[in-house]
């Protein structure tokens, strides 16, 4: 029997057993919401502004690890996805984006809403679609699932033509993926896993530098057998965040820029860097020249672009972390290294990390009693900025995907629609977002998604009154003059809440903190809560621009 | 050092937009760019000629190797191989100055295609070095009109660039 393209589409997404949608309607993708209608198995989450749509699909990757679909009529609809296809491509995260087009016959003539997504999207996408043939859609769908989720994951984007959608087409879904140009590499080198296991034996000082493919390759497990097998520290990436225990012993916390001293110095003078599903970004090594001078550089990653990039590497190795893990467990043995392991414990102890109490409600104090509250049981989506750090820093994470955040687009307004996705994803689970007054600026209005949809969010707004990482920037690097990154007009959150009709908190003191954020958390449903902060906290430590990590600045 | 790659890609619509539009965005310099389609209709082949050292060609060929849409990638570079450009050029020609650029014409192996009142046009084929001396030849004479195809490769003997030896390598960051 003969089905629109558009019907075949809902069956396709049933068949790789979509259970939800965000997306937003318009006339270019009208066929699709009607077919959408007939499903009983897709549900559909109406958000309100398509950017919305990206971040919540994005979200729900993320703590999920299946692959987030999300849905958007041409021209408006399509730019407005752009920012989150861009955050879902630099984090590496499985979406597949649908778009609708105007019709074929139109495409090229500067029609009504017609814009050239594929092109627009080219360089932030793993790969893309504009579906021409009507017949192909299937196989396009199943070829954009395999894309998005295998090897290096990342977003793929299916552009739909109204007249392809309402075409009549055979449905059969294909039971395999043939693309001759794409075949990732999952098995390592066994000779060269060898090699590493012969390596981190010689090794006197070895430090393992895990990233966001641990989480990506569920590998949390075999890093944890790793480090204590061979007594190994571990330092994360911020994306490598909640890959390993924030409470072990062997946890050296975050790295780079606003890393730990004690991680940038176990780095410093490690002999041998372990760098597992971590591309080396420039947060993270800051000045190149001094990054891990004395390491002989090991690097493990699916995708072989990013070894050699940014630094050089001695030994590279080329798969999936999760497997290679598993074959060089089985090469090693337990090794002691008790004097690495008290220099280690000598500079935590010499630099910790650190802030002021006084003056005020201070945010990191906020975050270490959030941590203390959750013991580590619950997700935490954070926005962009200093409250962002924060997280990084004060608190402890303790399983695998329970950090939402956009690390390499750094894209303030992620947060609460990526917790909306997150929530939506792990219903049993509480989800808190923290964000910071601009961030929440920013994409506020999924608040009306966020209560449709009935979701029990904490909304934590580390409240300073500006845009506090910019500011702090300023004061660093133009000599304190502020411009542009003080808010003369601040919202009343409070009442905002209520229009919402979300439960609101202001905490202006620890003992505020004490008292109404465990109230806040533990109340069924949503909470905004708004802690006043002071405007002039600095994230720190810090480096500088030009220095090397071993020279952070610290209070 | 100059670079010469040859690349195997789907034959599709949009495949050049992504293959020139990843040199731009990651700073790399496309010196010539060819592409026509294979044997298989469904495969085209592109010869690119980049310059950089090791280093920035392992980074543009990794990159390349992330395009769906790319199937194999050969570095050509230091291997033996045959590689052509072919030549338009419509010079001056009065008539009393004809029989000398025939004989020019000769010692390149070039053909005249087309002749107006004023101007002749010349065809040559031969790798960069041969192009490049036979424009200089004529430039004295006032060259009209140049058009170049740009390079295409292939390798010496039996072996192949082709998607015949085996499909996208198994990169291990070598
Ligand atoms: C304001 C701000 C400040 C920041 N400061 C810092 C900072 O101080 N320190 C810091 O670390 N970051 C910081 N970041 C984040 C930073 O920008 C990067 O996002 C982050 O460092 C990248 O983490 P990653 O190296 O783990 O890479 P990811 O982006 O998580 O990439 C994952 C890597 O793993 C590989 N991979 C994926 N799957 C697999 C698999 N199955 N097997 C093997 N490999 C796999 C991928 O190919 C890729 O190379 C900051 C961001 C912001 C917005
Ligand atoms: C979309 C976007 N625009 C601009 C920036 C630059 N930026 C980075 S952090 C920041 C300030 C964030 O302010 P807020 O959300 O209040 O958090 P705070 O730093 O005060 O904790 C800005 C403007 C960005 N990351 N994203």
């Amino acid at each position: 029997m003969e089905i629109t393209a558009a019907e075949a589409l809902v069956r396709c997404l049933e068949k790789e057993n979509v259970e939800i949608i965000f997306g937003y309607p318009g006339g270019a993708n009208l066929p699709v919401y009607d077919a959408l209608y007939h499903s009983s198995r897709i549900k559909h989450v109406l958000v309100r502004h398509e950017q919305g749509a990206a971040h919540a699909a994005d979200g729900y990757a993320r703590v999920t690890g299946k692959v987030g679909v999300c849905l958007a009529t041409s021209g408006p609809g399509a730019t407005n996805l752009v920012t989150g296809i861009a955050n879902a491509y630099m984090d590496s995260i499985p979406l597949v984006v649908f778009t609708g087009q105007v019709p074929t016959t139109q495409i090229g003539t500067d029609a009504f809403q017609e814009v050239d997504i594929t092109g627009i999207t080219l360089p932030i996408t793993k790969h893309n679609y504009l579906v021409k043939d009507p017949n192909k859609l299937p196989g396009i769908v199943k070829n954009a699932f395999h894309i998005a989720a295998t090897g290096r994951p990342g977003p793929v984007l299916i552009d739909l033509p109204k007249d392809v959608a309402q075409s009549l087409i055979e449905f059969k879904y294909p039971a395999t993926v043939r693309l001759q140009g794409y075949k990732p590499t999952y098995k390592g080198h066994p000779a060269r896993i060898t090699e590493i296991a012969g390596l981190i034996k010689q090794s006197q000082k070895p430090v393992i530098y895990a990233g966001g493919g641990i989480l990506s390759s569920r590998a949390a497990d075999e890093l944890l057998q790793l480090a204590e097998l061979i007594s190994a520290p571990v330092t994360n990436t911020f994306m490598g965040l909640a890959s390993f225990p924030g409470d072990h012993p062997l946890f050296l916390g975050m790295l780079g820029l606003h890393g730990t001293r004690y991680a940038n110095l176990a780095v410093t003078e490690c002999d041998m860097l372990l760098a597992l599903g971590a591309r080396f970004d420039d947060r993270v090594t800051m000045h190149l020249k001094s990054f891990a001078p004395e390491a002989t550089v090991v690097h493990i990653d699916i995708d072989p672009a990013e070894i050699g990039k940014n630094v050089i590497t001695h030994v590279p190795l080329v798969g999936d972390v999760k497997l290679i893990l598993k074959t060089l467990l089985q090469q090693l043995e337990r090794i002691d290294r008790s004097p690495w392991l008290s220099r280690i414990r000598e500079m935590k102890e010499q630099y910790p990390l650190s802030y002021n109490r006084e003056g005020g409600l201070k945010p990191q104090f906020v975050i270490e009693q959030l941590s203390r509250f959750t013991k580590g049981n619950a997700i935490i989506v954070t926005d962009v900025g200093q409250h962002q750090m924060w997280v990084a820093q004060y608190y402890q994470f303790r399983k695998p995907r329970t950090l939402v955040s956009s690390g390499g687009l750094g894209a303030m307004g992620f947060g609460l629609p990526a917790a909306i996705g997150a929530s939506i994803g792990r219903p049993g689970d509480m989800v808190i977002l923290v964000t910071g007054d601009g961030s929440l600026q920013m994409t506020m209005q999924e608040l009306g998604t966020m209560m449709e949809q009935e979701l029990p969010v904490k909304i934590l707004i580390l409240n300073n009154q500006s845009l506090g990482m910019v500011r702090q920037l300023q004061e660093f690097y133009c000599e304190g003059r502020y411009i542009a990154t003080q808010f003369k007009f601040h919202p009343d959150f409070m009442q905002l809440a209520k229009a919402y009709g979300i439960p609101g908190y202001t905490l202006q003191t620890e003992e505020d903190v004490m008292n109404l954020l465990p109230q806040a958390l533990s109340a069924p449903g949503p909470a905004l809560v708004n802690c006043l902060v002071p405007p002039y906290e600095n994230v720190m430590p810090m480096v500088l621009a030009g220095k090397g990590i071993d020279e952070a600045i610290d209070y | 050092m100059k670079h010469t790659l040859a690349v195997l890609v789907e034959n599709r619509p949009g495949v050049l937009v992504r293959v020139a539009g990843l040199f731009s965005r990651r700073g790399f310099n496309i010196e010539s760019l060819t592409v026509g389609r294979t044997e298989n209709h469904d495969i085209s082949r592109m010869t690119i000629e980049v310059d950089g050292d090791d280093r920035l060609i392992e980074q543009v060929t990794k990159q390349l190797h992330k395009l769906i849409d790319v199937i194999k990638i050969s570095d050509i570079t230091r291997e033996e191989y045959v590689d052509r450009d072919l030549v338009m050029i419509k010079v001056n020609a009065e008539p009393g100055q004809r029989v000398e650029i025939l004989q020019m014409a000769a010692i390149f192996r070039a053909r005249v295609v087309d002749l107006g009142r004023k101007t002749m046009t010349l065809e040559c084929t031969g790798n960069e070095g041969k192009i490049n001396a036979f424009e200089e030849s004529l430039r004295p004479y006032g060259i009209r009109e140049l058009v170049r195809t740009g390079k295409v490769a292939m390798l010496r003997g039996s072996r192949f660039a082709g998607v015949s030896s085996g499909g996208k390598n198994d990169n291990n960051g070598e």
